[in-house]
């Protein structure tokens, strides 16, 4: 009995001697943040980690709180939809990259109106947003789809209730569109709506949408893609009408001047180009400038170096649209000017 | 001698121990309560210095000026577990009357059983089946009827006009009604069944009728229970969050109508709390979590005190 139970012990301590060895050795990286990013992060950190057996930790727990946990520095990198201004970047030691593309699409649900046949300005979609457009067969809307029947019921207006990333495009778009959109509500992740009702996350949005006619909401383009839902045509920077498909936020993305925006802060909405889908942005990664612990911050860019180089096809599956190269070149410079350890040394040669 | 004195010792420092131990439990739940109101006032601390009391009173609700203020999350608060308790508690009464009185035996437990079901159904399950399933039927049926009918009557008809959107805070009202009929229900349940037989014997001996019975001696000798059993509904319709949040619309407007969209402190809570950025906007919803707990707070400490206030009238009155 006496000698079972040493056995028992003996064995009990080798595993969990050997389970200690073996979490020190795959020490990953950790990151948190936006969640519109988190479905592809999560794809290519278990692709990451087949490939090198380091795993990368990523918690989806809302930009807000991905960049309070960088500047406290309990993870390794944070994530924000919402790039940081250069200022704020400057104030927190940090610097920002963008990793993927993906866009918002308005969606609607009117009777009798098939999918992609409606067609939007940006000057409208301000308008029926700050209620002052408030029905389908108003003149505004007609004078764009003169194809249509459009029937004379009051307009239903959808928006996010929870903070999002989404939002924040969505509103910067608007902003640049309409000049009292931009001095009455304004850009941010959340604000002060002026009509309609909300839903929480893309799903409830769509939701609601779905569900009661005469709506219209704006969601997430891979959500529309997979639900199937009603999108709308937008005129474009350059006039013209364009649908929202995995072209036209690559045309948006390569029409973008990066290289003349400050700590990559730029967010491609109503971008020039013929083809170019006016309401997308990009999802950035924030990591501090000066490293204090530079090993797991080279993990940290080496982790984003792999998904610029391999991840692009997974990302596509996903319906999010990879960077160009001539962006991912200018990130690599990026880095190693900007990523130091302690001494100044720069973290990537 | 030597044997049992020392046993008797023992037993004196397991007793201490023992008395310590539920001591620093029971003292723990203070200081954990203590702790949090203490790390809300503190967060709250920036929105206190910016606005002061017109936080209260303040419809504004602007991440992007930041300019906030709690008036449309507490009132949609209150009139959402307002609506809810007046529909629950006529329902929940009914229930217990029936469970006790009325039903045959054979139905009681299999209904007890479900009642007990209900109160364990996850929040969100009401609140996607209030989303999917009872606001497009509210939408289709009820509301246009509401508006039509009750909507043109003077002085109640603006609480009942506006489109049929299917969510507002009537919608939420009644998804927080059926969510809390269950606590309520079983409260009632078990308070009558521990009447005395002999009391309501002898009052159906005097001639009464069910009802006189349940409303003149049943209800009168729980009282305490039911009304603590109606304050643990309204403690869980107050902080409801998910379930609140799907259907109540989510919009900072300030409307007269129960059709329309509304806000409350924790659907707001739910909502923004992860994307907040931007240390006022933080401290307006953690503010926002402060006056949660203090609404609750007052609303329970009422409670205690008119139970109190009953029980010295009743001795008078014998």
């Amino acid at each position: 009995m006496n000698g079972k139970l040493r056995q028992f012990v003996i064995g009990i301590t080798a595993a969990a001697a050997l389970a200690c060895a073996g979490a020190s050795r795959a020490t990953g990286i950790t990151g948190a943040g936006a969640t519109f990013p988190y479905p592809i992060y999560a794809k290519w950190a278990e692709a990451y980690k087949a490939q090198t057996g380091i795993g990368m930790n990523y918690q989806s727990i809302g930009s807000g709180g991905g960049i309070k946990q960088i500047t406290a520095k309990t993870v390794d990198f944070g994530a924000s939809d919402m790039p940081l201004k250069p200022e704020e970047l400057d104030r927190n030691g940090l610097m920002q990259f963008p990793t993927v593309i993906g866009g918002v699409v308005p969606v609607v649900n009117i009777k009798d109106i098939g999918a992609g046949q409606l067609k939007l300005d940006g000057a409208t979609l301000a308008n029926i947003y700050l209620g002052k457009i408030t029905k389908w067969n108003d003149p505004a809307l007609v004078a764009l789809n003169k194809d249509l029947k459009l029937p004379a019921d009051n307009i239903t207006v959808v928006h996010r209730s929870d903070g999002s990333g989404t939002t924040f495009i969505f509103t910067n778009y608007l902003s640049k569109v309409s000049a009292e959109w931009k001095s009455t509500v304004g850009e941010s992740t959340a604000v002060s709506w002026k009509a309609g009702i909300g839903g929480k996350g893309n799903e409830g949005v769509a939701a609601n949408v779905q569900r009661m006619k005469n709506t219209i909401g704006y969601v997430e383009y891979a959500y529309a893609l997979q639900n199937k839902m009603n999108a709308v045509q937008m005129k474009n920077r350059d006039g013209q009408f364009v649908k929202p498909e995995d072209s036209s936020f690559r045309a948006a993305a390569a029409g973008a001047q990066w290289d003349k925006a400050p700590g990559f802060y730029k967010i491609l909405t109503d971008e020039a180009g013929k083809g170019s889908w006016p309401i997308s942005g990009a999802t950035f990664v924030l990591m501090h400038k000066v490293q204090e612990k530079p090993a797991t911050g080279k993990e940290v860019l080496k982790f984003f170096d792999w998904t610029y180089d391999k991840g692009g096809k997974l990302a596509s599956d996903l319906d999010y649209v990879p960077l160009p190269e001539n962006v991912v070149k200018l990130i690599r410079a990026a880095w190693k000017a900007q990523i130091k350890d302690a001494t100044g040394k720069a973290l990537v040669q | 001698m030597f044997l049992r004195e020392a046993s008797l010792k023992r037993h004196t420092v397991l007793d201490l121990l023992f008395r310590n131990l539920t001591r620093v439990s029971a003292f723990g739940v203070l200081v954990l309560l203590a702790a949090i109101i203490g790390s809300l006032v503190v967060g709250s601390m920036p929105t206190i210095h910016a606005f002061g009391f017109g936080f209260l009173t303040s419809s504004d609700w602007d991440p992007v000026n930041d300019k906030f203020g709690a008036l449309i999350p507490i009132v949609g608060t209150l009139v959402t577990s307002a609506i809810a308790l007046l529909i629950a508690i006529p329902v929940s009464f009914g229930i217990a009357i029936f469970l006790t009185e009325l039903s045959p035996r054979i139905l009681r437990r299999p209904l007890g059983v479900a009642i007990e079901l209900l109160a364990g159904i996850p929040s969100i399950i009401y609140g996607m089946w209030g989303l999917f399933v009872f606001a497009p039927l509210f939408a289709e049926h009820v509301e246009p009827w509401l508006s039509d009918h009750i909507g043109a009557m003077p002085y109640v008809g603006p609480f009942f006009s506006g489109p049929p959107m299917g969510i507002g805070m009537l919608a939420a009202g009644i998804i927080l009604a059926i969510m809390v009929i269950p606590f309520i229900a079983s409260v009632m349940r078990d308070v009558f069944e521990v009447v005395p037989t002999l009391l309501k014997e002898s009052a159906y001996g005097l001639g009464a009728t069910t009802w006189e019975v349940m409303w003149k001696v049943v209800l009168p000798y729980t009282k305490v229970g039911v009304a603590g059993g109606i304050m643990l509904g309204l403690g869980r319709a107050l902080g409801e969050t998910m379930a609140v949040t799907f259907v109540i619309g989510n919009a900072h407007e300030l409307s007269k109508s129960l059709l329309m969209p509304g806000n409350s402190i924790a659907s707001a809570l739910a909502n923004e709390f992860t994307e907040a950025y931007g240390e006022l906007y933080t401290s307006a919803l953690i503010e926002l979590g402060l006056i949660l707990f203090f609404i609750t707070f007052v609303v329970l400490s009422l409670a205690r005190y008119m139970l109190f206030k009953l029980g010295q009238r009743e001795g008078q009155v014998s």
